[in-house]
């Protein structure tokens, strides 16, 4: 019943949308749909807590510890996204960059996206995953040429092609998959890309296919995680896009990607029984962590920066999943909930930032705290937020993941230690003229919404001061379950 | 003495290769409304293997999912695409990034490469269609090579296609087709594609007046 809400309202919502999405109150009835999902989603995982994992729709939808949470988080990041689009869509409006069809447009590829990725999550059929997660790219598309700039353009069809080839390439692994699963589980499978069933037969799927299938999912679905060398898109489409789209891509389409590999993951490892697949995560994590620092140092564009800070984190993150064991995936997991929080925050004032600015080049931008302190002053808690600083959640999850690395995997931690130092010499370099020096920049149409900003930020702030019980069981029953080796 | 051959095993057999030949047809075509008369063939031919191996097989869902691909790749999809054609008015592609006979001897080692990938899936598979999934992986991989070579959006739009064909023909080889959930939800997924695609090309020929990709080269690092 949860899940019927959790999945119909989005979906409801973009064919209202399509129909009156460039209504003046559209807005609000956008930030009403996505409060429906957020509830749905509370409710369901207050079930999950309650009954344990669940099985749903004749098993074609699976909810455990591990989806349940990225569930509620995208859920959640949602609305406060659909807060802050509120009024900059309207200034948008105002400043003439958009048109009520494009609003249409937007307001119904937003709940479609929504919808997409809790699909994604939800569902228990490999094959469904793979579609969701090209539906996800195909609702995004158009919103990323909303502009219908030159740059714009060009980075929807990089999008486009570069996504629309990699998922390509994970069909072809979720094929392989299934291939290896039709031997166990017998053919005309309705059974044999179900997870729970692969799960619970992995042992015994073929070795060779596995290993060659993991590869290529690992490559396709590593596309839309942003993963180095494949993460040519994320910086165009983060930087072209409007910021409440980057916000989300960021903040959601990353990690519900991330989710995908880690799911594909837990089999191929339970079939191999090598660290292959660890191996691969660790170094493709690592790689996109220090191209991502090289190239933080070169971005004059503010939604670049970020969106290369993005593909760091990402790193971050697919390292630690790699490294497996209970605490490194308790603190990917925790990684992944902070940084999606913090990004999302920090795209909200940056987008602001920009429309004062009337620019997104960081040597335009300055002077923040003078003229509106709290913007200023949301910049630079989410920069030092997401640079890792104490007491701040990021700290905590980065601090675990070098302890881990330092135990497990020793000849990592230099690289770690000086791929974070230079991140955040380039990242605090430019955030600070930015937010203190001389301004001259103007006011804006619409009040801006900066209570999404603060509370994501005093989520993350309480994340890394005190993990409450429950949230921190959660998070174990989700890193038991990815296990590792 | 060569053991018989079954009669609809050679007929698959020939499926295969005329998929593969298309493949390199396309490789080598430059004219665009060929190039999508070829991936309706192609189309065709996937069909025509779907069909066969459903009447040899007595599998159900087959027969849906060859009419399926009647109806999207052979039927939808190329008159959508004439449809482009005509209305962007842009018939001819430019002079590949890498010559004809370069790609011809590039494409070869992808088809000699694909048998090796190829290798550890057909020794275990049982079904009789296996000697066909290095070709599935062949198709795959020479229609990647089309879409890094060419440079107008069309062509690489047909290479996008042609890709997922050879997916299909690698499902139905190795594993008698995906279940057909998975196979509505990808079939959805490609109408969509294009549908998208459509708005995009009015858009970048708005902007620009061409569907040359020359023109979206202008995001660089450091910008």
């Amino acid at each position: 019943m949860e899940l019927l809400f959790l999945l119909g309202l989005p979906v409801a919502g973009a064919a209202v949308f399509a129909f009156a999405g460039a209504r003046r109150e559209a807005p609000e009835f956008n930030v009403a749909f996505s409060l429906g999902t957020f509830l749905a989603a509370c409710t369901l995982a207050a079930r999950v807590i309650r009954e344990g994992s669940l099985l749903l729709w004749r098993e074609q939808f699976f909810i455990d510890p591990f989806n349940v949470f990225l569930v509620t988080l995208t859920a959640f990041v949602a609305l406060t996204t659909s807060l802050f689009s509120r009024p900059y869509m309207r200034i948008e409006s105002a400043h003439g960059r958009i048109t009520p069809g494009r609003l249409k447009l937007y307001h119904s590829m937003y709940q479609l996206f929504t919808f997409t990725m809790l699909l994604a999550l939800t569902t228990n059929n490999m094959g469904l995953l793979w579609v969701a997660m090209e539906g996800a790219t195909l609702s995004t598309v158009l919103l990323v040429t909303l502009y219908r700039t030159a740059g714009s353009l060009e980075a929807g069809w990089k999008y486009f092609i570069l996504c629309g080839v990699g998922i390509a390439q994970a069909l072809f692994g979720t094929i392989l998959l299934y291939f290896a699963a039709e031997k166990i589980l017998g053919a005309q499978g309705v059974t044999a890309l179900l997870w729970t069933h692969l799960n619970a037969v992995k042992s015994q799927l073929e070795p060779s296919v596995l290993a060659l299938a993991f590869v290529f999912l690992l490559v396709g679905y590593g596309t839309k995680v942003g993963l180095a060398p494949l993460h040519n898109w994320l910086p165009d489409a983060h930087a072209e896009g409007p910021t409440p789209i980057s916000a989300v891509l960021s903040g959601l389409l990353l990690n519900v990607a991330l989710y995908a590999v880690v799911r594909c993951k837990i089999l191929v490892e339970g079939s191999l029984h090598s660290a292959l697949p660890s191996r691969m995560l660790m170094g493709f994590g690592l790689l996109s962590l220090l191209l991502a620092t090289l190239f933080l140092w070169r971005q004059r564009d503010i939604k670049r920066l970020f969106a290369y800070s993005s593909i760091e984190h990402m790193g971050i993150a697919t390292f630690a999943f790699g490294m497996g064991g209970p605490v490194a995936n308790f603190a990917a997991l925790l990684h992944m909930t902070v940084h999606s929080l913090t990004k999302s925050s920090i795209f909200f004032t940056v987008g602001h930032a920009a429309q004062k600015a009337g620019s997104q080049l960081m040597d335009d931008i300055r002077g923040l705290i003078t003229l509106s302190p709290t913007i200023g002053w949301g910049l630079m808690m989410g920069s030092l937020a997401i640079l890792g600083m104490p007491p701040f959640g990021v700290f905590a999850s980065e601090f675990l993941i070098l302890t881990t690395a330092m135990r497990e995997q020793p000849w990592a931690t230099p690289i770690l230690l000086a791929a974070l130092g230079i991140a955040f010499a380039a990242i605090f370099g430019r955030v600070q003229p930015m937010v203190f020096g001389e301004t001259r920049l103007r006011r804006l149409p619409h009040a801006p919404a900066l209570l999404p900003v603060f509370a994501h930020l005093a989520i993350v702030l309480l994340l890394g001061l005190y993990i409450p019980p429950y949230l921190a069981d959660w998070y174990r029953a989700a890193a038991r379950l990815i296990g590792g080796p | 003495m060569m053991p018989r051959i079954p009669l609809d095993q050679q007929l698959l057999d020939a499926c295969a290769a005329v998929m593969l030949l298309l493949s390199f047809a396309m490789l080598s075509q430059r004219r665009v409304v060929s190039l999508v008369n070829l991936y309706a063939i192609q189309g065709g031919t996937l069909a025509a293997a779907t069909l066969l191996v459903a009447w040899r097989t007595g599998e159900g869902h087959l027969y849906l999912s060859a009419a399926l691909t009647i109806a999207l790749k052979v039927i939808f999809l190329p008159w959508l695409l004439y449809r482009l054609i005509r209305r962007l008015e842009v018939y001819w592609d430019t002079e590949p990034l890498l010559n004809l006979s370069g790609t011809m001897l590039v494409g070869l080692v992808i088809v000699v490469f694909s048998f090796g990938l190829a290798q550890p899936i057909t020794a275990v598979a049982s079904t009789a269609t296996r000697s066909a999934i290095g070709i599935a992986v062949s198709v795959v991989l020479l229609a990647f090579l089309m879409m890094i070579t060419r440079r107008k959006a069309m062509s690489q739009v047909v290479g996008f296609l042609s890709m997922e064909n050879g997916l299909f023909f690698g499902a139905m080889s190795a594993t008698y087709g995906m279940p057909m959930v998975v196979e509505l939800g990808v079939a959805l997924d490609v109408l969509v594609a294009m549908l998208v695609l459509g708005v995009f090309f009015f858009q970048i020929r708005e902007q620009f007046d061409s569907l040359d990709l020359h023109h979206l080269e202008s995001l660089k690092e450091g910008d």
